[in-house]
């Protein structure tokens, strides 16, 4: 092998790389190749629930494995004129709404919540980003609120609205009866012991622990029972599936 | 004119050159090696635009910015963002993401393949068993001088893998692949509720998430290795015998291109 040879090689294997990679961007934008990109959350989801049991718990945690400071991240402040008066009069007039293909539509208050069954846990709160925060939440089970509504056999997703504003359309996310059902889904007023903040999503922030973060709603303000995520907000499932195309599948 | 190539080669090492091509690399591993090749550079590339969203890893259940980190690579942010480092080339999570989560799955899917294959076809018993004697380390010290005289194959069975080779390939098929994926299953929320044991294992997510990155960066070094003998042990033959299976014995092979075919001899008219 001549050193030409050999410098020529090397050459060309790093121009292959360089062009490899602008090369995954170009097919990254392809519609055909972009399908079979995207097909991985199916794949990923299709498995992990396969593997998982129905109700398999997300690990928990003890009061000592908590985290110091628990990060606030996304929006924390929705700061809208309504938003604003709930905090002022300390949500006493403010309703959570449940709706949608459910037999009887619901206004809860704080104490409507707190009447419900309560579940405390501690659990690991996973940022898509990386980070990992470890707080307790309660709440009552989402799947009981479900139940005193009546939800639909025809239901397949809930939709959680939020109050805060991404670029002048609410917040919102979405999880499938699955989730729904689950005994860790719940949606918390408290947190660490004290009522949600504002930064953590006050008033109530639903917990789904078995995804990540940005399916952890906060500042919910209205729950729907829905057969199809067709035609809500640009029919993803979520702002960020929406928008910037984060898998709606967040378990992993 | 009988015998044209009698004009063409000197009669000592004609004769032995076409013999000494052996068959190498069996099927199951040009394959993996190849869809491998491509998935690990799709899984750096897009591993490294995932770190970038945190640049900063913890040991531990969990770890974000008020937190202890080991390792911040923030200073190195301008290195890590550029855009020949990382898929896609602009900063995006969400694409970096759907790629690394669908080649995880070619990864992993891939290594248990390969892995049953070369049980079966005994490429794994036949040349990555490493024997005793060969980590002494008199063994070793021998087989690294050989190294440094770019001295790569024993004469007396060219084709086996030397030692540090062997222990090259056994590390990354059966240590590093393997902690790259059960370190990025530890890191998903919904595998943590199925397989508890996983966080358990790396003594939590960020435990693993550093794990994933400390076994990335040997993936990393093992690339580069393996590239730099590739090129030094002679890149055309290496490569080809990676895509047909056949490999030229050191020994036989000419420094000079091929004769150019003879005309037809004049006789024959």
């Amino acid at each position: 092998m001549t050193l030409l040879t050999r410098r020529t090689l090397v050459t060309g294997g790093a121009l292959g790389a360089g062009l490899l990679l602008s090369g995954c961007d170009k097919l990254a934008q392809q519609p055909g190749f972009r399908r079979i990109l995207f097909s991985g959350e199916k794949i990923n989801m299709g498995l992990q629930r396969a593997l998982m049991d129905r109700n398999a718990l997300a690990p928990e945690f003890t009061p000592d494995q908590m985290s110091p400071v628990f990060r606030t991240n996304g929006n924390s402040n929705p700061n809208t004129a309504d938003y604003n008066r709930h905090v002022a009069e300390n949500f006493a007039n403010w309703r959570l709404e449940v709706g949608g293909l459910v037999d009887r539509p619901l206004r809860l208050s704080l104490t409507d919540i707190g009447a419900f069954p309560q579940r405390a846990q501690i659990t690991r709160h996973d940022c898509v980003e990386g980070w990992s925060a470890i707080g307790k939440w309660q709440g009552p089970m989402l799947g009981n609120v479900l139940k005193a509504a009546g939800v639909r056999n025809s239901a397949r997703y809930i939709v959680f609205t939020c109050a805060d504003l991404w670029s002048g359309a609410p917040y919102y996310e979405s999880i499938d009866m699955v989730d729904a059902f689950h005994p860790q889904t719940i949606l918390a007023w408290a947190m660490n012991d004290k009522r949600v903040s504002v930064g953590h999503g006050a008033p109530i922030r639903l917990r789904v622990e078995r995804h990540l973060g940005y399916k952890n709603a906060k500042y919910v303000m209205r729950i729907d029972a829905v057969s199809s995520l067709a035609g809500i907000g640009l029919g993803k499932g979520g702002y960020w599936e929406d928008h910037v195309n984060y898998d709606w599948y967040a378990g992993i | 004119m009988d015998d044209p190539t009698a004009l063409a080669d000197p009669p000592t090492t004609a004769p032995n050159a076409r013999s000494e091509t052996i068959y190498r690399h069996r099927l199951a591993t040009r394959l993996w090696h190849w869809i491998n090749a491509i998935t690990i550079f799709i899984m750096i590339g897009s591993g490294i635009g995932i770190l970038n969203a945190h640049p900063r890893l913890y040991w531990g259940q969990y770890g974000a910015n008020f937190d202890h980190a080991w390792l911040d690579l923030r200073p190195y942010g301008n290195i890590l963002r550029s855009g020949w480092l990382t898929i896609p080339a602009g900063y995006n999570l969400a694409i970096s993401r759907r790629w690394h989560l669908l080649f995880a799955l070619v990864l992993g899917f891939g290594l248990l393949v390969f892995m049953i294959a070369s049980l079966i076809n005994r490429h794994f018993q036949r040349d990555l068993r490493v024997r005793a004697k060969e980590i002494g380390p008199r063994h070793l010290w021998a087989d690294l001088l050989a190294h440094l005289r770019l001295d790569f194959h024993n004469p007396e069975d060219p084709a086996a893998y030397n030692t540090l080779q062997k222990l090259a390939y056994v590390v990354a098929i059966f240590i590093l692949i393997p902690l790259m994926i059960l370190t990025g299953l530890a890191m998903s929320p919904g595998m943590d509720a199925a397989w508890p044991w996983l966080i358990e294992l790396f003594g939590g997510r960020q435990s693993a998430r550093s794990i994933h990155f400390i076994a990335a960066s040997g993936i990393v070094l093992f690339v580069i290795v393996h590239l730099t003998l590739v090129v030094l042990a002679g890149p055309i033959e290496e490569v080809w015998s990676m895509i047909t299976g056949r490999w030229t014995l050191p020994g036989a092979r000419s420094s000079e291109p091929p004769p150019p075919p003879l005309a037809e001899p004049e006789a024959a008219e």
